[in-house]
């Protein structure tokens, strides 16, 4: 991603300090001013409750009588990492899912990755298949956008409900098959379901990003590709794909982690505690609802690590650019620079000396 | 120019540069065969998406016509074609006028304090110069890539009173509004950003050296300018706070404090176990239909805003 050369003629001298921002000319005074309230809303609605939940996760309510004096137990103990090891081993509560006997916790990890794999994977292909035919088209563009625009729009409870409807088993999608698939029957036909239904919902949207990226490609390259003999194919291969990559992957990594905390869609459709689709956000709420704070956050955790750990590996190994701030970029790319020099510099200096010993 | 010539002289096709077969391939009319099937896939291509999108949407309108006995029929056109859906959706058990109305307080409210804190924050960020700037804008756009359940857990155990320290906040707007602003807030200061980036930073400089300092630069120049862009962030960040099912879920249990989104997921029938998918049908087009209309008006704002992060 970052090759940029550097230019070849400015000196940087790699005794002096690096300066922490190399662009900045003295407007942070303000600029703190302005961002300070909304640090400060996200501070309290986001970053309190985190450590919140952080500290959640390690506690449990005393239940049971306290041997001291009898009475039922109140307040809560530091478990450690009780309330993970006790899910994982399946200390807490083994039900039946799709993938067999589980412990709860692993069967909600499983459905979680697997409707965020086939869900994206899906909405992906059939998403880039619709911003091609968009492009293509020289009628109907204002149509297909505005159609486009409808799964978008409509809240993703009514869309859930819409499904359930379809999905009845004496519903219009048996009707159509011609078959009575209990698709809202707590087995494998509902996660069919739930994928169908959220495919339908999000496929144009990657469609529409995707589309925004092609338009930016110049029509040129085709036709200098088209010069150079170059197939269909290899134009999409070679010139389409690489073009609308940083666009594409920015809009499949916010779809990956939208899949991921899944909530709505599942609980609509098919409903709580239905094991085959619960996700970790389902249980995670259930285990709230019935106010087990501890392992309601222990999931939870796990579910942001899990978060973090997907969005780092888009970043690192896919290049997503999320952030996409062009002074930022330069500020790293000019200390990614200095860092070079500076190792260079170092490197240079350690070579001589050594040479010098052997001598 | 000599070189020129001379090489086309070294290459003599009958005193013509082309072929008679390349020529011919050059006389033929645009419209090949080839472009002619490409166009007709084309059109099929974009009828298929259309039909896509809008066939379930189709099927919930249609089934929000039927007769409320017979919310399960499966016939494509509504037969005979009646309100009563409708009727039943507003009947006084469901209470879902007063959820209408819960939903617009909770992300009209949401979606002004979203602005204003939102607007400041975007300029600067898209305009000033300042070192912590990649920490922010990272802070920011990993709110919204944050999983709301792990707010709601420990919001739930405040809100219900279980610390001495803070008020039983269950089934008040605030408890609502503050939760959304979470999700709302990231949401919208990454759009004004992207729509402040795109303003001319020469009309400011302009403005500067006229004598304005950076804030009247920002009142007088840029927010006029950027009002298309604050536009659309509204649309943006109510229909997001409108369409939220979670958080109105867990905070707005009473009868009273419940949004159209959570009020229509839990209308009942005249059983337990009778699903009135007739009227839930005619609450979700209620609900849905408001915003599709502006969606409609304002399309290509709005994909402009929907693009605006992902594409530079």
């Amino acid at each position: 991603m970052s090759t940029a050369v550097a230019p070849k003629d400015v000196k940087i001298d790699p005794n002096k300090k690096v300066k922490k921002n190399v662009l900045s000319d003295g407007q942070g005074r303000l600029a703190a001013m302005l961002v300070a309230p909304t640090m400060l809303v996200i501070l309290f609605v986001v970053g309190i409750p985190i450590l919140m939940t952080i500290r959640e996760a390690f506690f449990l309510k005393n239940t049971g009588i306290d041997p001291t004096t009898g009475l039922v137990g109140a307040g809560e103990k530091f478990v450690g990492f009780g309330n993970f090891t006790n899910a994982i081993t399946g200390k807490n509560e083994v039900v039946p899912g799709v993938w067999g006997q589980l412990p709860r916790l692993v069967n909600a990890f499983l459905n979680n990755m697997f409707f965020t794999v086939i869900c994206v994977v899906i909405e992906t292909i059939l998403g880039v298949a619709m911003a091609l035919i968009m492009a293509r088209a020289f009628k109907g563009t204002g149509l297909v956008r505005a159609a486009i625009l409808v799964p978008w729009a409509i809240p993703t409870i009514v869309s859930a409900m819409m499904w359930k409807l379809i999905f009845n088993s004496a519903g219009v999608a048996n009707k159509i098959l011609g078959q009575t698939v209990l698709w809202l029957g707590d087995g494998a036909p509902s996660q069919y379901a739930i994928i169908i239904a959220d495919v339908w919902k999000t496929a144009p949207f990657i469609g529409l990003l995707t589309l925004a990226g092609l338009q930016t490609i110049p029509a040129e390259v085709y036709e200098a590709a088209k010069v150079d003999g170059a197939s269909a194919w290899q134009q999409f291969t070679r010139i389409t794909l690489p073009m609308v990559k940083p666009s594409l992957v920015v809009a499949v990594l916010f779809r990956t982690l939208d899949t991921m905390r899944m909530f709505d869609l599942p609980y609509g459709m098919i409903g709580p505690r239905k094991y085959s689709v619960e996700t970790l956000s389902m249980f995670a709420y259930d285990e709230a609802n019935n106010v087990r704070y501890g392992p309601a956050a222990a999931y939870s955790i796990l579910l942001f690590i899990l978060i973090v750990i997907v969005a780092f590996l888009f970043v690192k190994f896919l290049g997503a650019d999320v952030v996409g701030d062009e002074e930022v970029k330069a500020i790293n790319d000019q200390r990614k620079r200095m860092k070079k020099m500076h190792k260079d510099a170092a490197k240079a200096r350690t070579t001589v000396t050594s040479g010098e010993g052997v001598q | 120019m000599s070189t020129t010539t001379g090489s086309m002289a070294a290459v003599p096709t009958e005193g013509n540069l082309l072929s008679t077969e390349e020529l011919q391939t050059l006389n033929k009319p645009g419209r090949t065969l080839g472009s002619r099937i490409g166009g007709v896939a084309s059109i099929t291509g974009i009828v298929l998406i259309i039909l896509y999108c809008i066939i379930p949407f189709y099927w919930m309108v249609v089934s929000s016509l039927r007769l409320p006995s017979m919310g399960l029929s499966n016939d494509f056109w509504p037969n005979p074609m009646s309100i009563e859906n409708f009727k039943a959706a507003f009947e006084a058990k469901n209470n879902f006028p007063r959820a209408l109305l819960n939903s617009v307080i909770v992300s009209g409210t949401t979606t002004v304090l979203t602005l204003l804190f939102g607007i400041v924050a975007a300029y600067a960020l898209a305009r000033l110069r300042f070192a912590a700037k990649g920490i922010v804008l990272a802070i920011i756009i990993g709110c919204s890539m944050f999983p709301g359940i792990t707010l709601i857990i420990p919001l739930l155990k405040m809100f219900t009173g279980y610390y001495s320290w803070f008020p039983n906040w269950m089934n008040t707007y605030q408890a609502l509004i503050v939760p959304s602003l979470s999700f709302g807030l990231p949401l919208a200061v990454w759009n004004l950003t992207a729509f402040f980036r795109q303003l001319p930073v020469e009309l400011e400089h302009a403005a500067m050296v006229d004598g304005c300092t950076p804030a009247q630069a920002f009142r007088r120049i840029i927010l006029p300018l950027a009002a298309p862009g604050v536009f659309t962030t509204t649309i943006l960040t109510f229909i997001a706070v409108w369409n939220e099912y979670m958080i109105a879920l867990t905070f707005g249990v009473d009868k009273n404090m419940k949004t159209a989104t959570v009020a229509l997921s839990q209308f009942t029938g005249a059983t337990q176990f009778d699903t009135p998918y007739g009227s839930i049908m005619a609450a979700g087009v209620i609900v849905t239909v408001p915003l599709l209309i502006m969606v409609l008006i304002f399309q290509r704002r709005i994909v402009a805003g929907l693009t605006a992060g992902g594409v530079k």
